[in-house]
């Protein structure tokens, strides 16, 4: 099992949100978060999305899969927020230890699913 | 607004007060009063023209702001706020003169001229244009002011078919040619004391035709030129607060709308106030009630959609029906509005993005019908309707509102045409999904930290 977690543009959620639906990967947790990378925000073509001094808006996906699913999930983020500039976002990867689904207590792999 | 030309007041002596049995036995006075600016009058226009103002900012921008995703709020307040600014100085230009000055030749039935422009002979002097007080009058430049406010409104109502995905350039563009071309010889057709519409005998109190017809026709023309929003998915409204304060205080202004269009502070304006209240206060609990039959809750929403679909309405029957008229174009109004933005909208598929079309459009012809059906010669002596035994003013209403529909269609048509040829009407898709707000005006509603 892997938690894969994204930090896209937030004009591209919902051309990865698609992708995403396309690979079959139906369960995701979207929250707005603030950051930025190592250009701190500078190179960004609207400045007016500057807040907090240089921190940028963006969109954070968490998604928790198993692992035949891990390369599908990425290639769709990738697919879906990829324009080629500065500010494209990242993706990164975990081991997750167990996930339990509260209604049933399901554990492990069957319980993500 | 039915108007009287000022020159029936010196032909006209005063026989009214004989029609009424207590004063039969008053002798006819043939006594002529020359028109005087009356300051009661004068106070009430004055004040319904700052209502009609409240009408398009904020009101008309936060009923609409609400409705859209929250990266697009801010382009809908700018887009109604800067109407004001741009169709106020229009107005004074030369729009007033356009729309309610003489006409010349051929084509005074259809446009008036600029002989009034910049204001010239329009000022403390007492009105050209009255309804029912001949000689107690407001001011012309109260009158022009009060008319500024109705220029204003109508472009603005059209921002809710273009929602989310115009170029603020080319709406800019798109206000100044539409309020020239459409507006000023709509409203001087139907409202100009030489339009052809009026002499016909068309009724249209307070602006069914002139304001929502015209705007909802340029609506669907919009929603259908501009092509659908990107990601066009149910989205929620953003914040429904916004947009029950927006039809409340719609509602409020509206009384100025109606009212005031009496163009004096007396029984017909008041009569008008109270059939505005009883058509939006049915309207309201009608729309909620099918939102409740077929969807099982009644929503906030629908009651305040209900509400907006009832004033309009009722906006060109205001000075003409009596409460049961009200109740049933309030009613009638909901049920006519749910179809269309409901099923017909969605079969037909174009994106009237927050129902211009829908709600003033289509509640606008009912109301122009309905003043054909139901003006009741208890409001208005000389003016009836079918079911007062004059079949013939629903001929008129239907010719109005033909004439309107393609007009404002065809010349709405041309000038999104042109624009587009020119500079194009959308936004980029990147701008559209980074948001209005963001890629139009370089600011945002909400903050996320702090």
């Amino acid at each position: 099992m892997k938690m894969v977690i994204a930090i896209i543009q937030p004009y591209r959620l919902e051309e990865v949100k698609e992708e995403l639906y396309k690979a079959d990967v139906n369960l995701i947790t979207v929250s707005e978060v603030l950051g930025h990378g190592k250009q701190k925000g500078v190179t960004e073509v609207y400045r007016g999305t500057k807040e907090s001094g240089n921190l940028l808006r963006k969109i954070r996906l968490d998604i928790a899969v198993n692992d035949n699913f891990l390369e599908p999930t990425i290639n769709a983020i990738v697919k879906g927020a990829k324009t080629g500039e500065v500010g494209d976002g990242k993706i990164f990867v975990y081991d997750l230890k167990d996930c339990v689904r509260i209604r049933t207590g399901e554990k492990g792999v069957i319980a993500i699913g | 607004m039915k108007f009287l030309l000022n020159i029936f007041v010196f032909t006209i002596p005063f026989l009214l007060s004989t029609a009424f049995g207590e004063e039969a036995a008053t002798t006819v006075q043939a006594v002529v009063q020359k028109p005087y600016v009356d300051f009661g009058n004068t106070a009430w226009v004055l004040m319904s023209a700052a209502l009609v103002m409240m009408m398009t900012a904020p009101a008309l921008g936060l009923f609409y702001g609400g409705l859209v995703k929250r990266k697009n709020v801010l382009s809908i307040l700018m887009q109604s706020f800067v109407t004001l600014a741009v169709v106020s100085l229009l107005w004074v230009a030369f729009g007033y003169s356009l729309a309610f000055g003489p006409g010349h030749g051929v084509l005074a039935g259809f446009i008036g001229s600029f002989d009034w422009a910049f204001l010239k002979g329009v000022g403390m002097d007492p009105s050209p244009y009255f309804i029912s007080q001949a000689t107690a009058r407001i001011p012309h430049s109260t009158f022009m002011i009060f008319q500024c406010m109705f220029a204003v409104i109508t472009p603005a109502l059209i921002i809710g078919a273009f929602a989310e995905r115009m170029k603020f350039s080319s709406f800019l563009i798109f206000t100044v040619l539409w309020s020239v071309f459409v507006y000023a010889p709509i409203a001087h057709m139907v409202w100009s004391s030489d339009g052809w519409l009026f002499k016909m005998g068309a009724l249209d109190f307070a602006g069914g035709t002139v304001v929502h017809i015209n705007a909802g026709i340029a609506a669907l023309i919009a929603a259908i030129l501009l092509g659908k929003r990107k990601n066009q998915k149910p989205t929620p409204p953003h914040n429904l607060v916004f947009t029950l304060i927006g039809a409340a205080m719609l509602w409020f202004g509206w009384f100025g709308f109606n009212a005031g269009s009496a163009l004096a502070a007396d029984g017909l304006a008041s009569s008008a106030f109270v059939v505005t209240n009883t058509a939006a206060a049915a309207a309201a609990l009608m729309w909620a009630l099918i939102d409740w039959l077929i969807t099982k809750k009644p929503t906030m929403f629908g009651a305040a959609t209900g509400a907006v679909a009832g004033l309009v309405a009722i906006t060109p029957a205001s000075g003409f029906v009596d409460v049961f008229g009200a109740m049933i174009i309030g009613a009638g109004v909901s049920i006519i509005c749910y179809f269309f933005v409901v099923v017909v909208k969605e079969f037909f598929k174009y994106d009237d993005a927050l129902d211009a079309f829908g709600v003033h459009g289509i509640g606008g012809i009912w109301g122009a019908v309905a003043t054909g059906l139901f003006a009741s010669p208890l409001i208005q002596s000389s003016y009836k309707g079918l079911f007062f035994g004059n079949p013939g003013q629903l001929k008129i209403q239907l010719i109005a509102v033909g004439v309107t529909i393609v007009y404002s269609g065809i010349v709405t048509f041309i000038i999104f045409k042109g624009i587009d040829l020119v500079l194009g009407l959308r936004v980029s898709e990147k701008e559209e999904a980074l948001g209005l707000d963001i890629s139009q005006h370089n600011e945002r509603a909400y903050t996320l930290v702090e």
